[in-house]
């Protein structure tokens, strides 16, 4: 409780030459805590790097759910039928509660929301690079649930564990609500393979184009991810982005079976030998251009957002100013 | 932790906070437009069906119009909530367009995106653009306090499935009412520049009010025997003066006035409609349309 | 952005049925406690979750001091007389 109040005793682990004894007994706890794999809550002492880490990784996570309403969103209007009109804005208007849900647990770090939304605002917080692709067709919807929501949810569960206990909790609730989001993806792909031979053809060409992002969202191979280690020693992440991958891999091979549609993968294959699954050389080079700004739509995205903010600025003052009247009258 | 001691203690197990949770979902029990396709009577004749067609488009257009902001909103909690609104408003054009269809044979999909634009039956003021949030909030004001009306006399409707749906509309739109009259508040009541903007909107808006209560559409023998006599449906200027009321009273705490401006003609429930409503249905319909028979 | 635009940020509680308590859902931000309580409902109830919703400012809540945790919280340890479980002596008495 009182999780944003995270006003904390002594100078936070700042790094010093020399560790205050508030600073060392706080580093022993944590240590503690992290050790017996129980949780930290928002007033505990953490060290600085944890609280770094963890601010942009939630608020990464949330700016990427707010994005990613973007894709889909395009798509509302034009559902093809009314069901699909309802199920899609209901998980666009997921997407907006799992961003609040995670700016709320980001906020407990100690940065305001305002702080965080600036930060996406003016392009210096990253979010995931796969809302800087189009969706282009109605396919897409399909698979952006089965593929991405997959990949992010592969992502998620484990997360539900980490450390950090707001972003635990957060966790959860979103894992429990998205389940539903991959499944209205499988079963939008799996209507139109069945469907005519131009839908068929729709779904076939918005997997292949979303096959390999997907496979990227799980971030570089271990061997280039520098921070991975940091992260899985605080117990935030529990599992290798590459070891993640492998087990996305083998989830969709079976479920690409059952929609009758392929994977655009030559070289993909299980290597009996290692217990892996060999895919294609997935193009880095392109997720560091899309991750940098380059993508198709970095521009679209942010411009998108930075209009929603400044349009609705006299709404936010208006209410703002409607409460501070309010409240000089009941003083 | 075994033993007789423990075996009544463990029946509290099942009382009291264990089961607390901030996460429990369930889906809830309440009509959905999937048991009216395949429950129930069809509508006992063409001029009940044609009434529900025009409930059901009126819904459906406000629905779509307001689909828009989920991602534009002027705060993410606002996304949440218009998003709300407007899935309460697909629901309940999906519920009375599935009802209207059993009559001729025809889906909800097949009314909402195989008719020609004149086969609509949406009055003018859900198909105003969205304009900015002031607007769309005076849009909601205006049309959620007609639709409370409505739905409350709705639920004691002689067709027991109109009834069933407003039954259930009539509590959802009351949230939409009161999420309108709040905004409304704030706006009037907020920044300079917001009493102007929200003043400005509901000037913009109030020429299509009147549509809402001419009786003249059920002025036709059939309408008027099958639907008003029949106690299925209601003559809409019957709910213009508790309408005036709420509206003046909201208007009034918001530090609004009742607009004096002219009415405009309107033409909806004979599907003439403004020019806005081409551009909506050709966005709303235009992949459904690209794919004649396929299934989604 | 001013500090008088930003909406202040409240901590939401939702009883998820009759019989139960308030629990901690999350938070949101909103400009007053109407709007609070609209928005909780919106963010935090979508799928039936609750039947009741409390809002509070997040800066009203009052926290024990997580440094003090040891003081705070000891003098309940090792009173295992106040449990049940503790008195062995009565163990296949029934209804005791």
């Amino acid at each position: 409780m009182a999780e944003h109040t995270s006003t904390q005793a002594g100078d936070g682990g700042r790094l010093q030459a020399v560790l205050s004894p508030e600073d060392e007994a706080g580093q022993a706890r944590f240590d503690e805590i992290i050790a017996q794999d129980s949780r930290i809550e928002p007033r505990d002492w953490m060290p600085e790097g944890y609280r770094k880490t963890l601010t942009r990784q939630v608020s990464q996570h949330a700016h990427s759910e707010i994005i990613g309403m973007q894709p889909e969103a395009n798509w509302i209007t034009r559902a093809p039928s009314l069901k699909r009109k309802a199920i899609l804005m209901a998980k666009v208007q997921d997407e907006a509660g799992h961003g609040l849900y995670l700016y709320s647990a980001a906020e407990t770090l100690g940065t305001p929301r305002h702080v965080l939304n600036e930060q996406l605002l003016t392009g210096r917080a990253k979010y995931s690079s796969i809302f800087n692709y189009p969706a282009r067709t109605w396919a897409d919807m399909g698979a952006i649930g089965w593929l991405v929501d997959g990949a992010a949810i592969a992502n998620q569960v484990p997360l539900c564990r980490a450390s950090y206990g707001p972003y635990g909790r957060a966790m959860v609730r979103i894992c429990k609500e998205e389940s539903f989001h991959q499944r209205q993806g499988f079963e939008i792909l799996l209507e139109l393979s069945r469907g005519t031979a131009e839908q068929k053809k729709m779904a076939q060409d918005a997997v292949n184009r979303f096959y390999e992002p997907s496979l990227m969202m799980f971030g570089p191979p271990d061997a280039d991810s520098p921070n991975s280690k940091q992260s899985m020693a605080w117990n935030i992440k529990r599992f290798s982005n590459d070891d993640l991958r492998q087990r996305f891999v083998g989830m969709i091979v079976e479920q690409a079976k059952v929609l009758g549609l392929t994977l655009p993968d030559p070289d993909l294959r299980f290597d009996e030998e290692s217990g892996k699954w060999i895919h294609k050389d997935l193009n880095w080079d392109e997720f560091k251009a899309v991750l940098a700004g380059n993508g198709p739509c970095n521009a679209q995205r942010l411009q998108r957002r930075r209009e929603a903010h400044e349009d609705g600025a006299w709404v936010r003052e208006a209410a703002a100013a409607y409460a501070a009247k309010t409240n000089e009258k009941a003083a | 932790m075994s033993g007789h001691e423990t075996a009544d203690l463990d029946e509290f197990q099942s009382f009291g906070d264990v089961t607390a949770s901030a996460t429990r979902v369930t889906p809830g029990n309440a009509l959905r437009p999937e048991d009216i396709a395949v429950q129930g009577e069809p509508p006992s004749s063409e001029a009940v069906a044609e009434y529900a067609l025009w409930l059901g488009d009126d819904a459906l257009i406000l629905a779509q119009r307001l689909s828009w902001w989920i991602s534009r909103a002027p705060e993410i909690e606002e996304d949440i909530a218009l998003g709300n609104i407007a899935l309460d408003q697909l629901g309940h054009a999906r519920s009375f367009l599935t009802y209207a269809g059993k009559f001729w044979g025809k889906t909800e999909d097949d009314l909402a995106y195989w008719r020609e634009e004149e086969e609509f039956r949406s009055c003018h003021l859900m198909e105003q653009p969205n304009g900015d949030f002031g607007v769309t909030i005076a849009r909601q004001l205006f049309v959620s306090v007609y639709q409370y009306l409505l739905y409350t006399r709705l639920a004691e409707s002689a067709d027991s499935t109109i009834a069933a749906i407003a039954a259930k509309a009539v509590k959802e739109v009351d949230y939409h009412r009161d999420h309108a009259a709040q905004w409304t508040l704030r706006l009037g009541r907020g920044t300079e520049e917001s009493a102007a903007r929200i003043r400005r909107a509901v000037e913009d808006l109030w020429p299509y009010v009147g549509e809402l209560f001419e009786d003249q559409p059920y002025a036709d023998q059939r309408m008027h025997d099958d639907v008003v006599a029949a106690g299925v449906g209601v003559a809409p200027s019957t709910l213009r003066a508790e309408w005036d009321e709420q509206i003046a009273a909201i208007l009034a705490e918001a530090g609004l006035e009742v607009p004096q401006v002219p009415f405009a003609m309107g033409g909806g429930r004979r599907g003439e409609h403004s020019e806005h409503l081409g551009y909506l249905l050709a966005e709303m319909q235009v992949l459904a349309r690209k794919h004649p028979g396929a299934s989604w | 952005m001013t500090d008088t635009t930003v909406w202040p940020l409240w901590e939401v509680f939702v009883r998820s049925s009759r019989g139960l308590s308030h629990v901690h859902a999350g938070s949101l931000h909103a400009p007053d406690q109407e709007m609070a309580l609209r928005n909780a409902r919106d963010l935090y109830t979508r799928r039936n979750e609750g039947v009741s919703i409390w809002v509070v400012r997040s800066e009203d809540i009052v926290a024990s001091d997580p440094g003090a945790k040891d003081q705070f919280f000891e003098s309940p340890k090792g009173k295992d007389y106040r449990h049940a479980t503790y008195y062995t002596k009565s163990e296949g008495v029934k209804h005791l």
